[in-house]
């Protein structure tokens, strides 16, 4: 199987994501990366380490700002001369609109929220977690490519220490694709504790009903040592900093126990903390996907019990 | 300004989902609702009309009985719905889906094509991008603040390193994030209104897309068989009767987690 993998780059560094899912396609047979816009050339042979063969890189003005429409142009180039039987993501906020786009212009089947890859009998076969996660679904793909999109986190990357050939390509660009453009880009550089290595961490989402409903949150995680997360609705709506973010545009955490306050359990915040030791869900909504997924699970209203935990934990001395 | 809002309707939150082993898709036949992240959109919808004029259209497609669904965002204040039902139409994925919404929208010509941010039975967020392609228009997506004015839209929006500000001329295509707005509760007369609404239905030949392209004659992705997923192992469940709390510490401290 020859697969295409498509690589993202920040800062200099190729991101964690693709890496991983370049490391799966490798295993799986021919595996080449593409990294696209601004300085592309420069991380692109880095890619060598985690199993491609080969990398193609395209610096086109137009890539320069993460904007999907672009990035889809230049792949459906690119798959048009390289004839890939697979091409392949890992999921970050680009990366669907670009798979996306790229599916609808190739008319070629997308599965997304993939956990794993393996070839049976000659064919890709992706498996698919569904209905929060209780069943897994093995799905394959008719005709190619074969496009496809890996969880966030579900496969690390794994240094081969191989050396990859950069190879520049062109492409155009569709009237459509360049209209949307970036005004304003600001980074949050993450400030105070980082939450990531805390062994105890108490979140919060939108139950919380305000901001001011992260003091309770605040205090059960200083009576229990550990460290305040959020979720991206919260940060989002202004009530929390982006630092905190747990989930997939945020940090992904393995904390020992992880307390869930007020938080319903969506996908994106789901694969931030699913690692987690023991996972404990408060929410008022018995049908919040949060309890498919937790270990204890407690229906009722977290104004009364968060407090009341508080007080226990901090009366035990 | 004319703005469509896609919507779906899916199985209600509080139906058990399954999948149905013989067709390996999702168990369609309990009490549905409309997918309650596209209440975002068709408030932002609103929001929009009430700031500028011009006129909310829903854009679905699914069986006959979604128009249940879709009177609740009728109820909200969308003008109309249009429906997509086709008896080729189940078992469509990404490509058919986005080509039998693309179609609907072209007749509509709307200048803003509003989407949520995710469906809450297939977990999907990836549709807009597929039916922006198929529009030829640009597209923003996750969008938690937006500004439609003088012809343009422009939104904010997270990603993994921040925040970005991205503006596109209309007609475009956005998908908003959750953290948008609240959505507001139909009133009264609001509910009464929905029904007397207008609510097209259209066959996939009126919007353009042969039969052999949507369902599962035009799915491009299968599924070969369904399995199980490792247990967490046994989970506790506590309804709160003022001693949850208590509940929590004992389970806690008897797994040594403190």
């Amino acid at each position: 199987m020859k697969s295409l993998v498509f690589l993202e780059h920040y800062h200099g560094a190729l991101e964690k994501g693709g890496l991983g899912v370049l490391g799966k396609a490798a295993s799986l047979g021919e595996a080449a990366g593409v990294v696209l816009g601004e300085g592309a050339a420069d991380v692109a042979s880095a890619a060598g380490a985690f199993g491609a063969a080969k990398v193609y890189v395209c610096d086109s003005p137009e890539l320069s700002s993460p904007l999907p429409q672009p990035r889809v142009d230049a792949l459906a180039t690119l798959v048009g001369e390289t004839s890939p039987d697979a091409v392949l993501f890992g999921a970050s906020v680009l990366s669907a609109d670009v798979a996306s786009g790229l599916a609808a212009r190739l008319d070629a089947g997308l599965n997304w929220d993939l956990t794993d890859l393996s070839v049976k009998d000659g064919e890709l076969v992706g498996a698919r977690p569904a209905l929060g996660d209780t069943v897994i679904v093995d799905v394959g793909w008719k005709g190619s490519p074969k496009l496809g999109m890996i969880r966030s986190g579900a496969l690390d990357p794994v240094e081969s220490g191989g050396s990859a050939e950069v190879e520049p390509f062109e492409t155009t660009f569709s009237d459509f694709s360049t209209l949307a453009t970036l005004v304003e880009q600001t980074q949050e550089e993450s400030s105070g504790p980082s939450i990531e290595d805390a062994d105890i961490i108490v979140a919060g989402g939108r139950g919380l009903g305000s901001p001011e409903g992260f003091t309770i949150i605040e205090e059960l995680a200083a009576a229990l040592g550990g460290a305040v997360g959020a979720t991206r609705a919260v940060v989002d709506a202004g009530w929390y900093p982006y630092a905190t973010q747990v989930g997939q545009t945020g940090k992904t955490v393995s904390p020992r126990l992880y307390i869930a306050c007020g938080i319903s359990g969506a996908i994106q915040h789901k694969v931030g903390m699913q690692g987690s030791g023991t996972i404990v869900a408060i929410n008022k909504d018995p049908n919040a996907p949060i309890f498919d997924f937790c270990d204890i699970g407690v229906v009722g209203d977290l104004h009364q019990i968060v407090p009341k935990l508080t007080e226990l934990v901090r009366s035990r001395g | 300004m004319k703005i469509a809002v896609c919507v779906k309707q899916v199985p209600d939150a509080t139906v058990h989902k399954r999948i149905d082993p013989t067709t390996k898709r999702l168990d369609r036949s309990g009490e549905t609702a409309l997918n309650p992240t596209d209440l975002n959109a068709v408030e932002e919808a609103l929001r929009i009309k009430e700031a500028h004029g011009g006129e909310v259209v829903l854009v679905s497609l699914g069986p006959q009985k979604a128009l249940d669904a879709l009177r609740k965002a009728l109820a909200m204040g969308a003008d109309r719905a249009v429906l997509v039902a086709d008896d080729a139409a189940p078992g469509s994925d990404l490509l058919g889906t986005a080509r039998a919404l693309a179609g609907a929208l072209e007749r509509e010509a709307a200048d803003l094509v509003l989407f949520g941010q995710s469906s809450g039975d297939g977990d999907g967020a990836v549709l807009w991008a597929a039916v922006a392609d198929r529009l030829r228009r640009p597209v923003i997506s996750q969008v938690a603040s937006l500004t439609a004015e003088g012809g343009s839209v422009t939104g904010k929006r997270q990603t993994e390193h921040g925040y970005d500000v991205i503006t596109a001329p209309l007609p475009a295509v956005i998908a908003v994030s959750d953290a948008i707005n609240e959505p507001r509760y139909p009133s009264l007369k609001g509910i009464m209104g929905a029904k007397t609404k207008p609510q097209e239905t259209l066959a996939l030949a009126d919007v353009g897309v042969d039969a052999g392209a949507a369902g599962e004659a035009g799915a491009k992705t299968v599924v070969l068989e369904l399995g199980s997923p490792p247990s967490r192992g046994d989970q506790v469940k506590i309804e709160d009767d003022g001693s949850a709390a208590q509940k929590v510490l004992d389970l806690v401290v008897e797994r040594k987690l403190l």
